[in-house]
């Protein structure tokens, strides 16, 4: 009686029952609409038509998708390590410095392709270092990381101010962010990408860095599935006992994984320093790192999930933002209320319809299933 | 007069895709004891547990006293006097006896009427059945044995006459075992009738009436006790002959490969568990460490193989001293030939979510063989599980199913087949074959034996005393962290329960 529910297929477990959530997740959210006085089905076609209809949406939709794979993978890392990371706001936010001072310092000389690396190299090292703290106190001192990493999104919090007022902003200047980089410190967009299928980006800050998202999505599932590394990460996730047994070094894989899931945090900072303003201001994160915990879970922790589930939310956060427009009844909360009611179904009630549809798979399969399974108890 | 106590007909129950009972008819008849055998996952705990309330059979109907009744949940079950003993208590630790006895049936809110009605009805219970407990102990204090004769109580109390007890012999040492047989007999001669679900084929010999026997979920066969044999018994649940008795042949000792002297480990809270130990194991030998659990076996295997720290001691592998008190690192051992099959075989030995082939290569994914560079070599890895999985016979012959597919039996197979196929020096097996079916305990046994006969130093931990006196060549009592006494494996096992049980050597005494 290990296995409380039965294998389904995998279309099943990976394809349609995250679909039924969502559907249901949207269903609650367009009770909230109907409840708000405005019409759900109106408000659902403005929300796909302003995230996918014209190509601004799009690449609005796919701008917003890149900073939540970022976060999201930086989230699903340490989740394989049995590790919660919810300070995925505050390493990318700090990371921005790694982003910013390369720019600040190159941009005069050099061409973004110089100083994109550099920067890469920067945030990720930057927001490694910011997790690397929180991992090492667990490792070595037992400090429970979702304290610590909550704790550091306060103090990145404060320092960012701190470095944006005192040390980076322009003399004269009164708003708190650096100076606008010259253009070796701007990331090409990728308009022609969507031109390619008949799209006019228009205004939208879809950059290099999305291609970046997608190389990031594919070493993480390279690391965690296919290295000595993530096995090691694996079965530390899934039983510390068994690591100990096996002689693993639980603190060194501790701390490597909250590197690991720092520095992608810190990587999400390219897109808007780099890819989309041009110069660090105050808040740019903007929540990303916390939205990365729902891609994390939505995704379930794949790649391949975290892809979608980035994309989707993109869409929320655009085509949220058109429902906000259009609709003044609906304001940018009702779209928190409606990514929280995706998080609660998406995640916190992932098996709530399980057990209906695994019965449901279980007449259909029969007697012939019966034989099949093995002596599973 | 009816003198069925309990009829099932057709009693049929799936969960998902796994069919955990298939129409099931049972009777049970009233005033006797009556066994339920099978192995790990035929389907006894289901039944009992529905019978119980806990689930709700799918088809099929339930008489009690030859009226049918429909058990919904524990507390109707409890209605028309059924009562279960758990194989893990459902006590609360902290509370005396009397008011676990008394929890869920307090009658008001003001608990000094029923404390004083509860330590009445108690009193009587306890002379009637001979069950001496002290009602104000309080629970973690007392041992196993008396824990679990508060457990019989609280179902006496609420008036079961029908008492289902799930393995309750496996925690107990043999004395405490014969003592709870004894009150099972009085119970019957009170005319209670009694359910008795066990694997140990011995304990059904000796206790019951009449015993059915369960394999696969279903029931295959219902014999009178007086008339049936352990060998055909094990035949039924197995579904083919089975070799009970262990062929050994005399052991022909080497070198010492593995000595420990004076080891004192302690446990996370502090407390020493380990005191003082010493012994060694040569090459071609196998020492079996017997005792109840929780007398220090677990921290003296975790000690020996690194994962847990050691106070003091000095142990020696192959006459290389392992540093237990500092760094010593499992890793590290693995390379210098000792293997280890740890006690806990679902938490430690193996990640029920990887697939096989991840958990045959566990401990051992540094072998370059494994590997290309950093990253995994998945082919050689499958190619090495799929070898193994045919030499061991391990069912279904899948590298890439999850592990927590395969049965306990399987799953142990998974673990041993990793750790004999180093071909180590040293093997410390703990509990091979805890949550075994009889068929894989043959096969477990075996292969130990094999071992030993290819010169191996093998290093046996185990509750169940049949296992040690059939597999080791010598045999240690541990006794609250110390080992006292060493014994032939041909030593009585009343002598061996006496030292289990903590009553002092007197042959060491006398030197």
């Amino acid at each position: 009686m290990s296995a409380p529910y039965a294998k389904l297929p995998a279309w099943v477990d990976y394809g349609l029952i995250p679909l039924i959530n969502l559907i249901v997740a949207f269903l609650v959210a367009g009770l909230v609409v109907l409840a708000v006085g405005e019409s759900p089905l109106r408000a659902a076609s403005l929300l796909i038509e302003g995230a996918f209809g014209y190509g601004e949406g799009i690449g609005f939709t796919l701008y917003y998708a890149t900073n939540f794979i970022f976060t999201g993978l930086a989230v699903a890392v340490a989740f394989h390590c049995g590790l919660f990371n919810i300070g995925g706001e505050g390493q990318a936010y700090v990371a921005g410095l790694g982003v910013a001072l390369p720019c600040l310092w190159l941009d005069q000389f050099a061409p973004w392709y110089v100083i994109f690396p550099a920067a890469i190299l920067g945030s990720a090292l930057v927001g490694g270092f910011w997790a690397m703290i929180p991992g090492w106190l667990q490792a070595k001192r037992g400090s429970h990381v979702v304290i610590t990493t909550i704790m550091f999104n306060f103090i990145a919090s404060s320092l960012m101010v701190y470095v944006l007022v005192d040390v980076l902003k322009p003399a004269g200047s009164m708003a708190p962010q650096t100076r606008t980089f010259a253009e070796g410190g701007q990331l090409p967009r990728l308009d022609w990408l969507l031109a390619s299928v008949g799209l006019d980006i228009g205004g939208a800050p879809f950059n290099m860095s999305f291609l970046l998202a997608l190389v990031a999505a594919f070493v993480v599932w390279l690391v965690i599935w296919r290295t000595k590394l993530g096995y090691e990460i694996r079965t530390m996730g899934h039983s510390p006992t068994a690591a100990s047994y096996a002689g693993i070094r639980q603190s060194r894989i501790i701390i490597i994984t909250m590197m690991m899931s720092g520095a992608l945090a810190g990587m999400m900072a390219l897109n808007p320093i780099m890819g989309d303003q041009h110069r660090m201001q105050l808040d740019f994160v903007g929540g990303a790192g916390f939205v990365g915990i729902a891609v994390a879970l939505m995704g379930r922790s794949h790649p391949v999930g975290i892809v979608p589930a980035a994309i989707l939310f993109g869409m929320l956060y655009q085509g949220g933002a058109e429902i906000s427009f259009e609709m003044p009844q609906i304001s940018r909360d009702m779209i928190t209320i409606i990514q929280g009611l995706v998080i609660l179904f998406a995640g916190a009630l992932e098996n709530m319809f399980r057990p209906a549809i695994t019965a449901f798979f279980a007449t259909l399969g029969g007697a012939r299933s019966d034989k099949s399974l093995p002596a599973a108890e | 007069m009816n003198d069925i106590a309990i009829e099932l007909k057709g009693i049929d129950k799936k969960f998902g895709l796994v069919h955990a009972n298939k129409n099931i008819n049972m009777k049970v008849r009233k005033g006797t004891i009556h066994g339920i055998i099978g192995e790990n996952g035929a389907g006894k705990s289901t039944l009992m547990s529905i019978l119980y309330g806990f689930y709700q059979a799918d088809n099929g109907d339930i008489f009690v006293d030859g009226k049918k009744t429909v058990i919904k949940d524990p507390n109707a079950a409890i209605s028309v006097g059924i009562g279960m003993v758990h194989q893990h208590f459902m006590l609360v630790e902290n509370f005396t006896v009397l008011e676990n006895i008394m929890l869920g049936a307090e009658e008001s809110q003001v608990l000094n009427a029923g404390i004083t009605k509860a330590r009445r009805e108690l009193k009587q219970l306890e002379e009637e059945y001979e069950l001496e407990v002290d009602p104000d102990a309080i629970i973690e204090e007392l041992p196993v044995g008396i824990q679990q004769r508060v457990e019989i109580l609280k179902a006496l109390y609420r008036g079961a006459e029908i008492l289902i007890l799930d393995e309750p012999t496996g925690v107990l040492t043999p004395a405490e075992a014969d003592h709870l047989f004894r009150i099972l007999e009085q119970l019957k001669s009170e005319g209670k009738t009694i359910l008795l679900i066990t694997h140990k084929l011995r304990e059904i010999m000796a206790v019951t009436d009449e015993v059915s026997v369960m394999r696969r979920g279903e029931m295959v066969a219902t014999r009178t006790t007086s008339e049936t044999s352990v060998e055909e018994l094990a035949e039924l649940m197995v579904g083919r002959h089975v070799l009970l008795h262990v062929e050994k042949g005399p052991a022909s000792p080497g070198d010492v490969m593995l000595s420990v002297e004076n080891l004192t480990v302690r446990d996370g809270r502090g407390v020493d568990m380990v005191k003082n130990v010493s012994f060694n194991v040569r090459a071609g030998e196998i020492v079996g460490i017997a005792g109840v659990a929780g007398n220090g076996q677990s921290e003296l295997l975790q000690a020996i193989s690194g994962i847990r720290r050691a106070v003091t001691g000095k142990v020696m592998l192959q006459g290389e001293p392992i540093h237990v008190t500092g760094t010593a690192d499992p890793a590290e051992l693995r390379h210098r030939g000792l293997a280890h099959v740890p006690e806990d075989r679902q938490h430690m030995g193996l990640v029920l979510k990887f697939d096989e082939s991840e958990n045959s290569i566990l401990g051992y994914h540094d072998d370059p063989k494994y590997l290309n560079g950093m990253f995994l070599n998945i082919d050689a890895i499958r190619k090495d599980a799929a070898d193994k999985i045919e030499k061991y016979d391990i069912r279904p012959p899948n590298p890439r199913l999850k592990t927590a597919n395969f049965s306990g039996g399987n799953q142990q197979k998974i673990v041993l087949a990793r750790e004999m196929e180093r071909d180590p020096a040293v093997l410390v097996i703990g509990q091979p074959t805890r949550g075994v079916d009889v068929g894989a305990i043959e096969f477990i046994h075996k292969r130990i034996i094999e071992m030993r006969d290819a010169g191996k130093a093998v290093l046996l931990v185990s509750v169940e005393l049949d296992e040690i006196r059939s597999l080791s060549d010598r045999v240690l009592v541990m006794f609250d962290g110390r080992i006292v006494g060493e014994r032939a494996p041909d030593a009585s096992e009343g002598e061996l329960g006496l030292l289990m049980a903590g009553v002092e050597d007197t042959k060491e005494a006398a030197q």
